[in-house]
C-alpha cells in the first residue's frame, strides 16, 4: 500500500507502547455486532498503472470541449486558462494546506484571498466581497437568505431571466427557511416585470445579468424601484469574463452581487468545483454568509492577515450563524486569482471583447441558415436562438456529426413550453471554422 | 522599519532567534518579503498575450462599462514568483504532520491530481449532450456504488458541495419525508453538546429549533437525556460517530434504536467516518442519513479551505426524496435524471446548479480504488493506531480528557496539565509552530476545557511521530519548568509573530483601497 507508511514492524512496536495485543483491541467500543467479518466486497488495492488505465478508459468515452466545435454556456464557460495557474495551484503548500486558522503560518492563503477580495470587488463594482462560495448557484440562494435577515421580510422575487437551475437552488433553500419566492415567466427581455411585482413584503428582488437567453440588462431601474420599496436588489451573473465588457452590478445599483467564478481560471469539470463570488454593501457586511480575510497587524506590528468577522460563522455562533457554510471554494478561488492577475484589466478587457466578437460571428452565421430565428436583442457571449424543430433533437444530431450546439433551454426548464429554444455560447476558444462547421451541420440538419 | 509603496510596514522585525541580526534591506533571506499586487502597479500591463477583437460592440450601447475596473496585471514571471513567494508563508500536509483533529489532513496522492485533470473528465461541460459523457456517468455510478457498499446503505445523493451542504441535503430529506407523511409538527433536531457547529447551524438554517443533548462523563451521548428529550416534535438527531472526542458512541445502535422509537430520523455526521470505514458500516448502526467529506476520508485535497465534496447516504426511508440530479440505469445505459418529475416527484428540489464535485469525485474513486477493501480497512486501522500511539506516549506529561480506554482516530487533551503554569492551550499550540509542526485543533469540542484535539492520520510514519512526540514532550516539559516567554511570544520562528485578530474584527479592512492610511499600526 504505496500511501501507507507504517510496516508491520512498526505496528507491532506501536501496539506495544500502547500496552494492547492487537488492533482489535482499539476498537472495543464497537458493537460487536457491526464489526465487519472481513474486508467488504470490493476490489482489492490496485496500482497506479491499473487505475490510471481504468480512469483512463472511462475519461476516454466523454468527449472533451476541446476536442470538437463546442457552443455549451448556460452557466458554465469553456475558456482557455495559462498554464502557469495549474502549475501554481498544485504547490503543495496551496494545495495540501488546510483552511487559514492559523494566520501565522498561513500568510500565503490569506494573502491571496485578500486579493482576491479585491479583485471580486472591483470586477463586481461592490464595496466588499467574501473569500467565495461554494458556486453561483448556491451563492444566489445565500444572497436571498442575508436580504431577508436583512429586511426581516420574506419574500423573494426572481425574474423570467434567471437560470431556472439558480431558481430551483434558491427555491430549495428559501422553501426549507420559509421565506416565499415569486418566480416569473421565463421572458428573454422582459425585466420591467420584476418591477411590478415588488411590494412592501418584498425582501429583494434576483435578476441576472446577462440573463440565461444571453440578454445584457441595465437593472438600475429594477434597482431603484427595490431599494424605494425597501427591498434589496441582489445581481446574479453567471458568466464573470462579461464584467470585462459590460456595466458592472454595482454602477447599476445593486446591493449584493453574486456570480459564478468558474469562467476565470477553473476548468468545466462536468459541474464542479466551481467557486462562488460573493459582494455586497460594506454596511451589510456583517449579514453576509462565509469567509471573510481582512487586514490587522502582528505582535512586531508588521501587516498581516487572517480570518475575521467570524462571529457570525457556524464554529462560533452555531445556531445563531448566518450561514451553515463552513468551506469556502480556496483553491478554486486562488485559480480565479491566479488567472485574474494574469490578465489584469487590460487582458480582461481584450478576453471580453473577443468573446463578444466570436459570438457576434456566431450568431451572423446561425441567422444565416433559413428556419433560425435569433431571439436575445443584445447580448455579450451567448445568445438564445428559435429553432423550426425542438432543440434537444437538434442538439444530438449535431452531436452525432461531432459539433456541441449548446443547450436547449428546455433541459434546464422542461415544462416552460420553450422546446425550440437553443441557448448558444461563443467564446474565445471557438475558431471561426468552428462557427463555419456549426453553420454548415445545422444547415444539414435542419435540411 | 521598511514601507512598501503606500507606505505600510513590510519588513519582518529580527527575532531572538536570529540573534538581532538585521539585514540592510529588511529581507529575511530566502524568505521573500511580497507586497500586493495592488502595490506593484501594472495597471496597463497584462501577462497574457491576446488579440484585439476587430468586431466592435457597437450593439451594447450604455450597457459598456467605460470607468476604470482597478485591475493590475502581471507578466507570467512576475505571477511565478508572486504566488511562490506567498506560498512558502504557508504551512502544508507535504512539509509535516498537520495534526488537526476533526479535518483529518493526510496525504494527498498525485495521481488523483493528473487523473482529475485528464481532458475526458476536467474539459466536459455539465450542460453537453448526456450521449457524449457517458464515462463520467459510469465514473459517478462506480463511485455512489463504493461509497454505498462501505457505508451499507442503499442509496447515495452525490451533488452536496461539501461536509455542511451535505448536512442541508440530510436534514432536507429528512423534512420532506415528514412532510410526506403529513407530519408537520416535528420542528426540534437533538444535537449533542460536542457536536461541530455546522450540526446546529444547519438545522436552524433551515427553521428547526436547536435543542442540545447532555453528554455522559466518558464523552459519549446521554441517553436518559436523550430518551428525555426525544418526543413528537423532534424531527431528526445529529450525532457525530466517531464524536467529536475522538470517541467511538458505544451506544450508538441504542440511540437509533430510540429514536426510530419516536418518529425520528438519525442524521450521522460522517466526519470521522475515516477511523471506521472498511471495518464498520454505518447502515448497520441504523443511521437514515450520513454525508462522507471526500475530503476527509477519501483524501481530495483541502486547499487551503476547499473545495470540498459531501455525498450523502440515505437509508431505504429517505432515499425517495433525495435531490436531483441522480443516475438511474436505463434499457440505453445510465441517465442522469435533471427534474423530479412522476415517480420522482417527492425530490425536495436541487442543492445547486449542476451535478456536484465532479473534480473531487474523480479523485476520491481513484483513492478508494488504489487502497481497495482492504486497503481501506487498513487506513482505519492505521489512523486509530497513529492516535493511539499519541495519546499513550504523551499521557505521562498531558492530561488525557479520557484517560480510560482507547481512542479512535484522534486523541483529546484537556489543559488540566498547563494549570498553573501561565500557558493556555492557544500558547502552547502556537509554540508547536516553532517546533515546526502546524497546531492541533484546540478549542474545540467545547465540552473539553481547553481542548487539544490531535489528528494524525494514517498517512504519518512512525519516524514523523515519534518527531512529533518528541516535540511535544519537549514544549510539555518547557511548559512545566516555568519557561511561559517561550509560549506567550510565540510563534518566534514562523513568517509571522502572533496577529492581532481583535483589531481586525473591530476596524474591519476587507480588500486593499488606494487611499489605505500610512500604517495600521499606528492606529
Amino acid at each position: 500500500m504505496r500511501y501507507l507508511p507504517l510496516t508491520p514492524e512498526d505496528r507491532r512496536e506501536m501496539l506495544g507502547a500502547i500496552g494492547v495485543d492487537d488492533i482489535d483491541a482499539l476498537f472495543v467500543d464497537v458493537p460487536r455486532s457491526a464489526v465487519l467479518d472481513g474486508p467488504v466486497d470490493l476490489p482489492g488495492f490496485a496500482g497506479e498503472l491499473e487505475v490510471e488505465r481504468e480512469l483512463g478508459a472511462l475519461a476516454g468515452r466523454n468527449v472533451a470541449a476541446g476536442s470538437v466545435p463546442f457552443f455549451c454556456g448556460a452557466g458554465a464557460y469553456r475558456h482557455h486558462v495559462p498554464a502557469s495557474v495549474d502549475h501554481i495551484i498544485q504547490r503543495s503548500e496551496f494545495l495540501t494546506s488546510y483552511t487559514p486558522y492559523q494566520p501565522e503560518i498561513a500568510q500565503g492563503t490569506l494573502q491571496v484571498l485578500f486579493e482576491f477580495q479585491t479583485q471580486v470587488a472591483a470586477l463586481t463594482g461592490m464595496e466588499v466581497a467574501n473569500a467565495s462560495l461554494y458556486d453561483g448557484s448556491t451563492a444566489a440562494a445565500e444572497a436571498v437568505m442575508m436580504a431577508s435577515r436583512v429586511t426581516r421580510r420574506g419574500k423573494a422575487v426572481m425574474s423570467g431571466g434567471l437560470h431556472p437551475h439558480y431558481v430551483q437552488s434558491v427555491e430549495n433553500l428559501a422553501h426549507a427557511s420559509g421565506v416565499a419566492t415569486v418566480r416569473l415567466d421565463p421572458a428573454i427581455d422582459a425585466e420591467d416585470a420584476v418591477i411590478a411585482a415588488i411590494d412592501g413584503d418584498t425582501a429583494c428582488v434576483v435578476v441576472q445579468t446577462p440573463n440565461v437567453f444571453g440578454t445584457a440588462t441595465d437593472v438600475s431601474k429594477i434597482a431603484a424601484a427595490a431599494q424605494a420599496a425597501g427591498a434589496l436588489m441582489i445581481v446574479v451573473t453567471t458568466e464573470a469574463v462579461s464584467f470585462g465588457m459590460l456595466k458592472s452590478p454595482g454602477e447599476m445599483g445593486a446591493d449584493i452581487a453574486v456570480a459564478e467564478g468558474q469562467s476565470i481560471g477553473n476548468a468545466l469539470n462536468f459541474g464542479g468545483p466551481y467557486v462562488g463570488l460573493f459582494a455586497c454593501r460594506e454596511k451589510l457586511v456583517r449579514q453576509a454568509p462565509g469567509r471573510l480575510c481582512g487586514e490587522t497587524v502582528d505582535a512586531d506590528g508588521q501587516r498581516g492577515f487572517v480570518l475575521t468577522l467570524s462571529t457570525r460563522e457556524q464554529h462560533i455562533r452555531r445556531d445563531k450563524a448566518t450561514s451553515n457554510i463552513c468551506t469556502n471554494s480556496g483553491l478554486c478561488a486562488l485559480a480565479f486569482s491566479i488567472h485574474m492577475s494574469l490578465l489584469g484589466e487590460v487582458g480582461l478587457r481584450r478576453l471580453a471583447a473577443l468573446n463578444h466578437q466570436q459570438a457576434m460571428k456566431t450568431k451572423i452565421a446561425l441567422a444565416s441558415v433559413a428556419g433560425v430565428e435569433v431571439l436575445t436583442p443584445r447580448f455579450f457571449n451567448e445568445f438564445a436562438v428559435r429553432l423550426p424543430r425542438p432543440a434537444a433533437e437538434v442538439v444530438e444530431a449535431l452531436a452525432a456529426r461531432g459539433v456541441i450546439a449548446g443547450v436547449p433551454y428546455s433541459r434546464l426548464n422542461p415544462g416552460a413550453g420553450l422546446e425550440d429554444v437553443l441557448l448558444v455560447c461563443a467564446t474565445e476558444t471557438v475558431t471561426d471554422g468552428d462557427i463555419e462547421t456549426f453553420k454548415t451541420e445545422l444547415a444539414e440538419v435542419l435540411a | 522599519m521598511s514601507m512598501n509603496n503606500v507606505g505600510r510596514p513590510t519588513a519582518p522585525q529580527s527575532t531572538t532567534a536570529s540573534g538581532g541580526f538585521s539585514s540592510l534591506t529588511g529581507g529575511r533571506g530566502l524568505l521573500q518579503d511580497e507586497v500586493l499586487i495592488f502595490e506593484r502597479g501594472g495597471w496597463n500591463k497584462t501577462g497574457v498575450d491576446l488579440p484585439e477583437a476587430t468586431i466592435q460592440a457597437d450593439d451594447l450601447g450604455d450597457l459598456i462599462r467605460t470607468a476604470p475596473i482597478g485591475l493590475p496585471g502581471l507578466s507570467e514571471p512576475e505571477t511565478m514568483r508572486h504566488y511562490v513567494r506567498l506560498s512558502q508563508k504557508n504551512h502544508a500536509i507535504d512539509l509535516a504532520l498537520y495534526p488537526l483533529g476533526s479535518c483529518t489532513m493526510k496525504h494527498n496522492p498525485r495521481l488523483n491530481e493528473k487523473l482529475a485533470r485528464l481532458s475526458g473528465f476536467a474539459d466536459i461541460h455539465p450542460l453537453q449532450p448526456q450521449s457524449t459523457v457517458p464515462g463520467a456517468l459510469e465514473l459517478m455510478d462506480r463511485l455512489a456504488h463504493w461509497l454505498k457498499t462501505l457505508t451499507g446503505m442503499p442509496a447515495v445523493a452525490l451533488t452536496p458541495k461539501a461536509g455542511a451542504h451535505g448536512e442541508l441535503c440530510g436534514i432536507l430529506a429528512i423534512r420532506a419525508a415528514h412532510e410526506a407523511r403529513g407530519d408537520d409538527a416535528r420542528k426540534v433536531v437533538l444535537v449533542p453538546t460536542s457536536a461541530h457547529g455546522t450540526n446546529p447551524a444547519t438545522a436552524a438554517f433551515v427553521g428547526y429549533s436547536v435543542r442540545e443533548i447532555a453528554q455522559t462523563d466518558d464523552g459519549r451521548v446521554d441517553l436518559a437525556d436523550l430518551e428525555a428529550k426525544l418526543g413528537p416534535d423532534v424531527a431528526a438527531i445529529m450525532v457525530t460517530n466517531p464524536n467529536t472526542c475522538g470517541l467511538f458512541e458505544r451506544d450508538i445502535v441504542e440511540i437509533a434504536r430510540l429514536t426510530h422509537a419516536a418518529g425520528a430520523y438519525f442524521y450521522c455526521d460522517g466526519a470521522n467516518f475515516n477511523a471506521i470505514v472498511g471495518r464498520v458500516r454505518p447502515g448497520d448502526l441504523g443511521v437514515d442519513a450520513m454525508h462522507i467529506n471526500l475530503h476527509k476520508t477519501f483524501s481530495t485535497p483541502h486547499g487551503g479551505g476547499g473545495p470540498g465534496a459531501g455525498p450523502v447516504v440515505l437509508s431505504e426511508a429517505l432515499a425517495p426524496f433525495a435531490p436531483t440530479p441522480w443516475l438511474v440505469h436505463g434499457p440505453d445505459g445510465l441517465r442522469l435524471e435533471e427534474e423530479a418529475v412522476g415517480e420522482a416527484a417527492q425530490a425536495f428540489g436541487r442543492m445547486s446548479a449542476f451535478h456536484g464535485q465532479m473534480g473531487m469525485y474523480v479523485r476520491a474513486y481513484a483513492y478508494m480504488r488504489s487502497h481497495g477493501a482492504d486497503g481501506l480497512k487498513q487506513v482505519a486501522e492505521d489512523a486509530v493506531l497513529n492516535a493511539n500511539y499519541i495519546k499513550a506516549r504523551l499521557s505521562d506529561v498531558m492530561s488525557p480528557a479520557f484517560p480510560d480506554g482507547p481512542c479512535m482516530h484522534e486523541a483529546l487533551f484537556d489543559d488540566e496539565w498547563l494549570e498553573g503554569t501561565g500557558v493556555t492551550t492557544l500558547d502552547f499550540a502556537k509554540a508547536m509552530i516553532d517546533e515546526g509542526f502546524h497546531p492541533m485543533t484546540m478549542y474545540f469540542p467545547l465540552v473539553v476545557h481547553g481542548a487539544m484535539l490531535i489528528e494524525p492520520t494514517e498517512t504519518e510514519s512512525k519516524h514523523e511521530l515519534d518527531r512529533f512526540i518528541t516535540a511535544l514532550r519537549a514544549l510539555a516539559e518547557a511548559a512545566k519548568a516555568g519557561d511561559a516567554d517561550r509560549f506567550k511570544g510565540a510563534p518566534h520562528l514562523a513568517p509571522m509573530r502572533r496577529l492581532d485578530e481583535t483589531l481586525a474584527a473591530r476596524k474591519p479592512r476587507l480588500r486593499w483601497r488606494p487611499e489605505a492610511p500610512a500604517s495600521l499600526a499606528a492606529q
